[in-house]
């Protein structure tokens, strides 16, 4: 199996489309860096517009590392699906339109380790991909703009609020947001894989991961009763956000923010253990569907 | 004789299309077994069951002497195969293809047996160029390396000239006789180039629509019983008419025009027949090759559903 995921790991490393989503990543990246740094405080006055009578702070230094991978992380989380299915829908219908699985289905080795080797290698892909946005999201901001506490803004019920974190209370959080959003797309990695399977080249499986992603968020995002009772709950697109978690830091009950602690830890654990539940029902149905299938490309 | 591919009532069907029709058959250890058939015979779907890659609707296979169902890995350990076009990783170098897919089949293979492999297909030199920019002739030697990295004992090569040159046709050609006397590897080979199959096979049969139509030893097929003969008159169906009441009405063939099958010692004697019928003759050719009798088998349904009863 060991020599199976080597293989795997040397074949996407191989592939110039492998290297397309770092690219994407380090550019939208590197933009952020720059408008923020060119006129970062206009933001900020925006954003403190509705709170600048009850807080007080120094704008620019507001604007710092840890802030801006939030901001960043934000905008990206949403995006990243994309690129993760790139590789992850190719893994199976890009050997059937290259030909290759037929050559690779009639080696010595079963085709649930195929399977599993290639959601295992869609794994390490998605983790190496969000390990490079913590380098030049979170590392590289704090080396441009320095480090101080961190500002985080959020909507909660009719309210807008602001939440403050100290410095040195965050590069955890970081940790486990990351690790999370691992976990969660890596749920979107299990599904390209599981189109991948049905397909005989891979546009069709990107396109189609991208368009359930799409309307799954839609429907995530719709505030009807009757969808947040009996629909929401069974969406992985309803957990996909769940990182933010990590920075609702809990409060006393005179609003001051309690050191090392988080808001709903219940919340955030149900939501990993949803997704985790999505991943071995998604990878289990591919692994039934890629044995049964007659392999005719 | 040890069997090498043990095939029994085999059946594949999609959606209500027959691929595969009650296929038996065997190849022995040492045979260089011929599978032929026109294009849509069920050859290539009968190799694709032999190699795991679709499952056969009913009937046993068995290889090595090992049920393919419940032994596949250590099966396929021993097989190698290019099945239809030789598709490999167009984005790595030979030499990468080759290491990977031995890995695959479970072999440690050193640099120097990689090379050694591909110096014996002649891409020694062209190592570590990218697959993507190889000859089709190229990466069919290549795909033969892949095939063969493992040392397998049974080689099965689906159409495996398709496409060359008649340089690499040639090549291909000895490089299986190679591989069947010096190597003593069984090889099963498929190809609607009948002519192929006649030089290189010892033994072989003939599949049309699913179903088996014969299968024997080459030399027995092309024994001088088996010649047909082609007769060209003025007036065909006339002709055909007065032989037919005649004994040599049962070596007509049910073609369009005027074909017997017949022993060739009887040649002479059929055409002083049809003299003495006084049937214009224009031109009488006769000939065994392999491709005649395939035609003579092929061509005609009913007939081959005769045969394969």
């Amino acid at each position: 199996m060991w020599t199976l995921l080597q293989i795997e790991l040397f074949k996407i490393s191989r592939r110039p489309r492998t290297y397309i989503a770092f690219a994407a990543i380090a550019a939208i990246v590197f933009i952020f860096q720059f408008a923020f740094k060119a006129d970062g405080e206009s933001y900020m006055n925006l954003m403190l517009q509705s709170v600048k009578d009850s807080f007080e702070l120094e704008k620019m230094k507001a604007i710092n590392g840890y802030f801006m991978c939030y901001i960043i992380l934000n905008t990206l989380l949403i995006q990243v699906p994309i690129l993760v299915a790139l590789i992850a829908a190719d893994a199976i219908s890009g050997e059937a339109n290259m030909g290759t699985l037929r050559l690779l289905a009639t080696k010595p080795v079963s085709r649930t380790q195929i399977i599993v080797v290639k959601f295992t290698a869609a794994f390490i892909f998605t983790l190496v991909l969000l390990l490079w946005m913590a380098i030049t999201a979170l590392f590289l901001s704090m080396l441009i703009f320095g480090v101080d506490d961190m500002l985080i803004f959020r909507v909660k019920g009719e309210q807008s609020e602001i939440l403050q974190i100290t410095k040195d209370d965050v590069l955890w959080r970081y940790c486990a947001a990351f690790a999370y959003a691992t976990v969660a797309l890596t749920v979107i990695a299990a599904l390209s894989l599981l189109l991948s399977v049905f397909a005989e080249n891979s546009i069709g499986p990107i396109i189609a991961t991208v368009c359930i992603v799409i309307v799954c968020t839609i429907i995530s995002n719709i505030n009807v009763p009757v969808i947040d009772r009996n629909v929401k709950p069974f969406l992985f697109t309803s957990y996909l956000v769940g990182w933010k978690g990590f920075f609702y830091i809990a409060t006393t009950p005179d609003g001051q923010p309690i050191k090392g602690s988080i808001e709903n830890w219940p919340a955030i654990l149900k939501s990993l253990w949803i997704l985790i539940g999505h991943i071995v029902v998604i990878v289990s149905i591919s692994v039934m569907a890629f044995r049964k299938k007659d392999i005719l490309s | 004789m040890i069997p090498v591919i043990n095939v029994r009532n085999l059946y594949k069907s999609y959606k209500g299309f027959q691929a595969v029709n009650n296929l038996s058959f065997t190849v022995n250890k040492g045979d260089v077994y011929g599978f032929l058939g026109q294009n849509g015979a069920g050859k290539s779907t009968t190799i694709r069951m032999l190699l795991t890659l679709i499952a056969p609707t009913a009937g046993e296979i068995v290889l090595f002497d090992k049920k393919l169902q419940t032994h596949r890995a250590d099966i396929l350990r021993n097989v190698g195969a290019v099945i239809e076009k030789p598709d490999l990783y167009k984005y790595l170098s030979a030499y990468d293809n080759l290491s990977i897919f031995a890995k695959m089949s479970g072999i440690a293979a050193t640099h120097k047996a990689l090379m050694e492999q591909l110096n014996m297909v002649g891409l020694a030199d062209r190592a570590k160029d990218k697959v993507a920019a190889y000859s089709l002739g190229m990466k069919q030697r290549l795909g033969i390396a892949v095939a063969l990295v493992h040392n397998p004992a049974l080689v099965i090569l689906d159409e495996p000239t398709n496409g060359l040159d008649p340089q690499g046709i040639a090549d291909m050609r000895q490089l299986i006789v190679r591989l069947s006397k010096e190597a003593g590897k069984t090889v099963l080979i498929s190809s609607h180039l009948l002519s192929e199959v006649e030089m290189i096979a010892t033994r072989m049969m003939v599949i049309h629509k699913g179903k088996k139509v014969v299968e024997g030893e080459v030399s027995e097929l092309l024994d001088p019983a088996h010649t047909l003969v082609e007769i060209a008159t003025t007036n065909d169906a006339a002709a055909k008419t007065k032989i037919s009441q005649t004994p040599w009405g049962s070596y007509l063939q049910p073609h369009n025009g005027l074909q017997l099958m017949m022993n060739k010692t009887e040649v002479p004697a059929l055409i002083q027949a049809l003299v003495a019928m006084d049937i214009p003759l224009l031109s009488v050719n006769s000939s065994h090759s392999l491709e005649n009798y395939f035609l003579s088998l092929t061509s005609s349904a009913a007939h081959v559903d005769i045969a394969a009863n």
